[in-house]
């Protein structure tokens, strides 16, 4: 029985997606109760797993490749983190896209990759090989192709063949990486890393950056990033979800399960790779900010956000120590909300009020105030502003920073966390203090439908809840905790 | 099971397409639906071939009873099931694809009569090669394969039919020569009997040299594969298919056979780098070929040109992991494997851009704007197909490079490991841009109308191209099964 219980996660998405793939185009209603169904069966099956895994179970299904190679999904507390984001937000996506999109056509089609997008996230959350990992990496990668290209005018398709010449030439380099390293101990399971001790050093970090190196192009580490902004030619959802879990988290997943379950923390210190990886990645939270800090078109400035946002992660998990850790971890989970939160409400607002760009957001708040209400909670969130999320995020990554004997890296945070303040505050700014522009000025709350708006709400509401009840042990900074806990006391 | 064996499976197995093609010559009109039978049967056989390979290992049977070396033999092991159950699906297939196009309606042309002839004939040719156990067989039914294939090549233009047959006469002279030369030295031709007899001296390997350059022609190999391109891309679509899918598997069929069964120790390593290096020629040379055509079945015909060029990398990679690999299957077997998901893969593609064809009234990619729209179930087998060209998970072609890529690697052979990673960024490249067409723009084009049953048959081998690569452990198994001696090493 417990052995069907991560083919049914898996289920839960590919269902949705297999059906939409067939589905006439005219049947919104079944399409839109199918996925919506997936994703509440989904957060019943977590709940289920999550009150397992707290207990210390691990449940495993194993499907045979070819002799000694399998297809290994696995439940542990990690891959639960990763799958109980994915699914929440898939639900708020979905609600999103429905309202969102309305009566617009080739939905079946989009709702097929979106889920298909989801089940290949699960797939990833799930690895508990490399093949495995690999295997689910790429189906991401082709699953969401479509939805980036979705509106098919020069801009998407452009951004579709940016984004495939960057994740495939990272696939190339990231398969090339996982078969060095397997040609040499075998295939690699996460629980049981083979034999590294065997192999040379120069060798171990020749993989590691070719591998991480592949991982990073998801990640948008920089030099690697110069996807990420063009590919929000797709509509918002797509976006909300590319940024908040599928696609640059599974690159930052896929970097935490490459260190702490193949390597070990203790080997890529003292390869000093960890030290390497955390300058990279601090060098691409500064840049990042900076660069959004130069754009005008709020989507873009939201996209090099996300560049600069998800290198906490990278950080978090190169430098040695379980605070540091815990800080990563629990940014996998609140950046996903407070970002998705921010994207929401920047769609409602491209959408209702057709403002793209940071001059039109004058007034914003008095037409959209629950828009902009959520709008501020994930960007004071992403300052760093206690109590939403972001703010126990950079606690923890500071003094993790401090008993790495990294102290630089609390410069690093500050410096951000200036920066961010700099190109989110005058958004805020702009939407409620600045009179509204037009003239007349247009006036009147345009707060509808409620499935574009609320969904926005919902994530700004668990980001403050993540923030407000971290203490808790199913918080994600519980669960981060729990997982820490797990690595370093085995 | 023990039952299984007192059928004459293997004498059916070329027997039942031979008679086919009698009669379809005999019932003319009414030849198109002598698949309807022939099908199914051949399906039931393969399935049966490889019930009795599976439970009793390599079959071997000496045809009307008179033993080798007075009679001939026919025989199957593993390898032999595998591709007689690869052809035993995919002729059909195709073949009820083109049940429209040469069947006896809506016009009687030449074509919907002299079709189903060379079909059935080209499925006996096939299956002669696949449980072929002598040279001379293998050149005489090499000789009816090429024969159908150039006819059907002819469809679509005879310059390029010509130019087929140039090359394949000259390497079935190169072939027929260096059989003479052998049977000379060993005065037998039978596979078994030879590996027993030959002593690697120079004759031998002069011979074994022949008999390989004159196969690479037909094979298409880099730089003999000059024919290929036209031919395939001009022929009819499921003629195409035919031929990129199976024909040129057959005679690299036949150079494995030579250089892992009857003549393993004549393997030096000057042969097996220079197999390997023209394979990575082929590879990225096709592959820059393909990025540069505006025809969508050129794309599809040059890209057969590279993915031949994976095969022949199983000579200096099965040479290089004959140490152990515990874990993994070798490059011998992700060689085949890449040959029968290739088939597969590849026919799919070939009836998709068929069905496009027929829906437009022309291949050219950059006037397909939309189509995916239009043919949301077409462009889907072409997409699942390309994933396993591309040599991305789940599919077969994924299992095949990972296999070919993990003995590269451990066998210190780094330079093919290269070569096969570009190849498969080069496929990305060449096989989105048709994908890219078909996404782009927001309107649904005119089409000539598509019936939905039709689209469903790449779709099929589309998919079976990804479950090869799932449920890879089945024709693994079936792969070890008489394994060539020298590989034993190098698995379990």
């Amino acid at each position: 029985m417990t052995q069907a219980l991560p083919i049914a996660l898996m289920a839960c998405a590919f269902a949705p997606s297999f059906i939409c793939f067939f589905l006439a185009e005219e049947r919104t209603r079944l399409r839109n109760s199918i996925n919506i169904a997936g994703a509440l069966l989904k957060l019943v099956l977590i709940a289920f797993l999550l009150e397992g895994v707290a207990r210390g179970m691990v449940y495993e299904t194993r499907l045979q490749f070819v002799p000694g190679l399998y297809l290994l999904l696995r439940v542990d507390a990690l891959a639960l983190l990763f799958v109980t984001l994915s699914a929440f937000l898939w639900l708020v996506t979905t609600v999103y896209a429905i309202a969102y999109f309305g009566g617009k056509p080739n939905l079946s089609r989009f709702f097929a990759f979106f889920n298909l997008c989801v089940t290949a996230t699960t797939g990833i959350a799930l690895s508990g090989s490399l093949i495995t990992f690999f295997l689910f990496y790429e189906l991401l990668t082709l699953s969401t192709w479509p939805l980036v290209v979705h509106k098919g005018d020069e801009k998407s398709m452009a951004a579709g063949r940016s984004y495939l010449a960057y994740t495939m030439a990272g696939s190339a380099a990231l398969l090339f990486g996982i078969v060095w390293l397997e040609g040499m101990t075998g295939p690699v399971e996460f629980a049981r890393p083979g034999a590294l001790a065997n192999i040379d050093d120069w060798t171990l970090r020749a993989i590691f950056f070719l591998c991480v190196g592949g991982l990073g192009v998801k990640a948008a580490l920089v030099p690697f990033h110069g996807w990420l902004p063009q590919a929000m030619a797709a509509p918002a959802p797509v976006s909300a979800l590319l940024h908040a879990v599928a696609v640059v988290k599974a690159g930052a997943f896929g970097i935490v399960r490459f260190i702490y379950d193949i390597y070990g923390i203790e080997r890529v210190a003292e390869l000093s790779l960890g030290l390497t990886l955390a300058v990279l990645a601090s060098l691409t939270i500064v840049y990042g900010s900076v660069r959004a800090l130069q754009q005008t078109d709020i989507k873009r400035r939201l996209a090099f956000s996300t560049v600069s946002q998800v290198s906490y992660i990278v950080l978090g998990a190169s430098l040695a120590g379980p605070f540091a850790t815990i800080g990563g971890l629990v940014h996998l989970v609140h950046q996903g909300l407070m970002k998705i939160t921010l994207f929401f409400t920047a769609g409602a607002l491209a959408e209702r009020l057709g403002i793209t760009s940071i001059d039109q957001l004058d007034g914003a708040g008095r037409r959209m105030p629950v828009t902009m209400l959520a709008f501020t909670v994930g960007a004071l969130g992403m300052i760093g502003v206690p109590p939403v999320a972001g703010f126990v995020s950079k606690w923890y990554l500071g003094i993790g920073g401090l008993q790495a004997g990294q102290p630089w890296v609390i410069l690093v945070l500050a410096t951000s966390s200036l920066l961010n303040a700099a190109y989110f505050l005058p958004l805020v700014y702009r939407a409620w203090f600045r009179p509204p522009a037009g003239d007349p000025p247009r006036e009147g709350i345009i707060e509808a439908p409620a499935a574009l708006i609320l969904p926005g709400a919902v994530t700004a509401l668990a980001s403050l809840g993540a923030g407000l009840l971290a203490a808790f042990a199913l918080s994600p900074l519980g669960w981060s905790t729990l997982i820490v806990e797990r690595v370093y006391l085995p | 099971m023990g039952a299984l064996l007192t059928l004459p499976l293997l004498e059916l197995t070329v027997g039942l397409p031979l008679a086919a093609t009698l009669l379809a010559i005999v019932s003319g009109r009414f030849s198109s639906g002598l698949v309807l039978g022939i099908g199914p049967a051949m399906l039931a056989l393969a399935v049966l071939l490889c019930l009795a390979v599976g439970s009793h290992g390599p079959l071997e049977v000496a045809v009307g009873g008179w033993a080798v070396p007075l009679g001939i033999a026919l025989g199957a092991d593993g390898l032999s099931a595998v591709f007689v159950m690869t052809g035993a699906i995919i002729m059909p297939a195709v073949a009820l694809f083109a049940r429209r196009a040469f069947g006896s309606d809506p016009a009687e042309t030449t074509q919907s009569f002299t079709f189903w002839p060379l079909f059935f004939a080209m499925w006996a040719a096939l299956n002669a090669i696949f449980v072929g156990r002598d040279l001379f067989n293998f050149y005489v039914a090499l000789e009816l394969l090429t024969l159908t294939a150039v006819a059907m090549v002819a469809y679509g233009g005879t310059a390029a039919a010509l130019r087929y047959m140039i090359f394949a006469l000259m390497g079935s002279l190169a072939y027929m020569t260096g059989v003479a030369l052998l049977y000379a030295s060993a005065a037998t031709l039978d596979i078994g009997l030879l590996s027993e007899a030959i002593e690697p001296d120079r004759a031998v390997v002069l011979a074994g040299g022949l008999m390989t350059a004159g196969l690479l022609a037909k094979t298409a190999l880099f730089p003999l594969h000059a024919w290929l391109p036209p031919a395939h891309g001009n022929a009819p679509a499921p003629a195409s298919a035919l031929l990129s899918a199976l024909v040129v598997k057959a005679s690299f069929f036949i150079i494995v056979r030579i250089w892992f069964h009857v003549m393993p120790d004549a393997q030096s390593p000057w042969l097996v780098q220079t197999l390997g290096l023209l394979g990575a020629c082929a590879v990225i040379y096709g592959s820059l070929l393909a990025i540069r055509q505006g025809r969508l079945k050129l794309v599809i015909a040059y890209s057969t040109v590279a993915q031949i060029g994976y095969l022949f990398f199983i000579f200096p990679l099965a040479d290089g992991s004959a140490f152990a690999l515990p874990w993994a299957a070798g490059a011998w077997t992700g060689g085949i494997f890449h040959a029968l998901s290739h088939a597969f893969a590849k026919a799919a593609l070939f009836l998709a851009a068929g069905l496009i064809i027929e829906a437009l009234g022309h291949d050219r990619i950059a006037d397909m704007k939309g189509i995916a729209r239009a043919l949301p179930m077409t462009m889907a087998a072409f997409g699942l197909a390309a994933l396993s060209i591309m040599g991305l998970p789940p599919s077969g072609g994924f299992m095949a490079k990972y296999l070919m890529l993990t003995s590269a690697l451990a066998g210190g052979q780094i330079f093919y490991a290269l070569v096969m990673i570009a190849g498969g960024l080069l496929a990305v490249i060449y096989l989105f841009r048709p994908l890219n067409a078909a996404f782009a723009g927001s309107h649904v084009p005119e089409i000539a109308p598509v019936p939905k049953a039709r689209q469903t048959i790449p779709l099929a081998l589309a998919l079976i191209a990804t479950i090869i690569g799932l449920a890879s452990s089945i024709p693994y198994q079936f792969l070890q099964i008489g394994l060539p001696e020298v590989l034993e090493g190098g698995t379990e």
